[in-house]
């Protein structure tokens, strides 16, 4: 059964002198409890297609489906992650995490404990009243993680949530997220420009292609890593080869698509 | 052995702390000390003309005569009282405005030529006609207290709002958040050091406008002593006033930077 579907997608920025596609005829759908990856290179859409899914722009042509109905008609519950960690730094830990229960005039003490137990989950006993000020890089992105998930949303964005850490707290925090994620059986996008993150993640790569944002090619990932916990995946034997093919493909696509397709209207009038 | 050896540095080094800051101490005690001293005796050797520039000396007894019956009491309570409030509905006022501005982009977009004058404009200048609308009295020097700091505020506190990292936007409207709740949580409080910075800047403010404005109605306050004893020549009061002005500015000041360090203490 089909979650998500983008249908024939398209998204266009507008300014005063031109306009640049940003997005071209992006169709893919994402099963239920599936996590796909978005992998390309920067400037391809890649965060623009998630903002689009969380509502904060509106596609210029094509649809995004949830279920049946269009995605403007229904009441999709998504949870968005950054790539950095955005804690408000003026409120403490446990109002930060409590932030979408607030706006969604949630403010039951069940929620609270809820909050709590899902801070000691990700290893954050004991912090809800500090402030992000005193937490390191790696415990401020588990707490947005905390923040996104307790309003329990039906689906994960995530944009590159793990390229502003260094790289032991990313290895560490992206088995974190897998697990919780197998866990509570989260449908998910990752968006990120890093191979191995992706592979390692995901069940279902798509490789998108730059000036405009389109499809380029879609990897299944084997059966054996997607079991694996990313750090584990990493040093299984299929991950190399599948690392091989996404590279090359990477590759040629830069290869094929060096000329910018900025489109002047100037002309025409 | 090493650890009573780190902390024999960390004592070193809270030393030459503490003498920077007594240096710096005694230098500042040293300046004011040598300004009131040298005005002295400038005066006293008729450097300077004793009756324009008065003396240290002359300015105290004519402080100690005044606060004993009373007057200069009522005068500087007067002018306290007028600035403190122009200040605050200033203030006020303009993050209201600007609150107002940042709810619609359009009325933003329409009201931008209005707002680069109403800001270019020397606000004293629209003394007379403040004093004609509202009477001579309190109403139109608090008024002149307030529009003097309005307009900066507004322009101001706005081009903070806008300049709020995005990104927190983006975290609230992923929870649907409405544009209301957007303010409250994100907009508002990251914009609280920029509103402090303009309170400091207010406080001046609101000095001058009420200064003028008693400069030219008033027959209370500290700015009707200057002119007054401009008047009669009477040049001791003219300076223990805007001695006791530097003192309550300075002290204003102060306070609102207590609350600065109080209100930013989780803001980066």
């Amino acid at each position: 059964m089909s979650f998500l579907t983008l249908d024939h997608l398209s998204h266009h920025y507008f300014s005063k002198k031109n306009y640049t596609k940003a997005l071209d005829d992006i169709s893919f759908s994402v099963k239920d409890g599936e996590f796909v990856a978005l992998l390309g290179p920067s400037g391809c859409g890649k965060s623009t297609i998630l903002s689009i899914i969380a509502g904060i722009i509106e596609h210029t042509a094509g649809e995004v489906y949830v279920g049946e109905q269009p995605l403007r008609k229904s009441e999709l519950d998504i949870g968005y992650m950054l790539q950095q960690d955005y804690l408000f730094p003026w409120k403490s830990i446990i109002d930060n995490v409590l932030i979408g229960p607030k706006i969604g005039r949630d403010q039951s003490s069940e929620t609270k404990k809820r909050a709590v137990d899902l801070l000691e989950q990700v290893g954050l006993a004991n912090i809800t009243d500090s402030y992000p000020d005193s937490l390191s890089g790696g415990m401020r992105q588990r707490v947005a993680l905390v923040r996104t998930l307790i309003t329990n949303p039906k689906i994960l964005l995530l944009d590159e949530p793990f390229s502003a850490l260094d790289y032991q707290t990313k290895l560490k925090l992206e088995d974190l997220v897998w697990d919780l994620l197998q866990k509570y059986n989260k449908t998910s996008v990752l968006v990120t420009h890093d191979i191995g993150e992706a592979i390692a993640m995901s069940d279902r790569i798509i490789l998108m292609d730059a000036n405009p944002g389109s499809i380029a090619k879609t990897f299944e990932v084997p059966l054996e890593l997607r079991n694996e916990k990313p750090f584990s995946a990493r040093r299984h034997p299929k991950y190399q080869i599948l690392f091989d093919k996404v590279w090359e493909a990477l590759n040629q696509n830069e290869a094929g698509s060096q000329q910018t397709k900025v489109v002047d209207s100037s002309n025409d009038t | 052995m090493t650890h009573d050896n780190d902390q024999h540095l960390h004592e070193k080094y809270k030393k030459t702390l503490k003498r920077e800051k007594r240096f710096v101490f005694s230098w500042q005690i040293i300046i004011l000390i040598s300004f009131f001293g040298l005005w002295e005796l400038a005066s006293r050797m008729y450097w300077i003309d004793p009756l324009i520039f008065s003396s240290p000396s002359e300015v105290y007894t004519v402080l100690v005569e005044n606060f004993s019956d009373g007057s200069m009491l009522a005068h500087t309570q007067v002018t306290l009282f007028e600035t403190v409030l122009g200040f605050l509905i200033g203030t006020i006022l303009g993050i209201i405005m600007a609150t107002i501005l940042w709810s619609s982009e359009r009325f933003s977009k329409i009201m931008d030529p209005y707002l680069v004058i109403m800001n270019a404009m020397p606000k004293v200048a629209l003394g007379p006609i403040i004093i004609v609308a509202m009477g001579p009295g309190y109403l139109s020097i608090i008024t002149m207290g307030a529009i003097i700091s309005v307009v900066i505020t507004t322009l101001v506190v706005y081009s903070a709002f806008r300049e709020v990292d995005p990104n927190y936007v983006k975290v609230l409207k992923s929870f649907k958040a409405t544009r209301g709740q957007i303010f409250k949580e994100a907009i508002f409080p990251a914009t609280i050091p920029a509103m402090i910075s303009t309170l400091k800047v207010n406080v001046g403010l609101s000095w001058v406008g009420v200064v003028v404005g008693e400069f030219l109605v008033s027959n209370e306050g500290l700015g009707y002593l200057i002119v007054y004893g401009f008047q009669v020549f009477d040049f001791s009061l003219v300076m223990s006033s805007l001695i006791l002005i530097a003192i309550f500015a300075a002290l204003m000041y102060k306070i609102v930077e207590r609350i600065e360090v109080f209100l930013i203490r989780h803001t980066r």
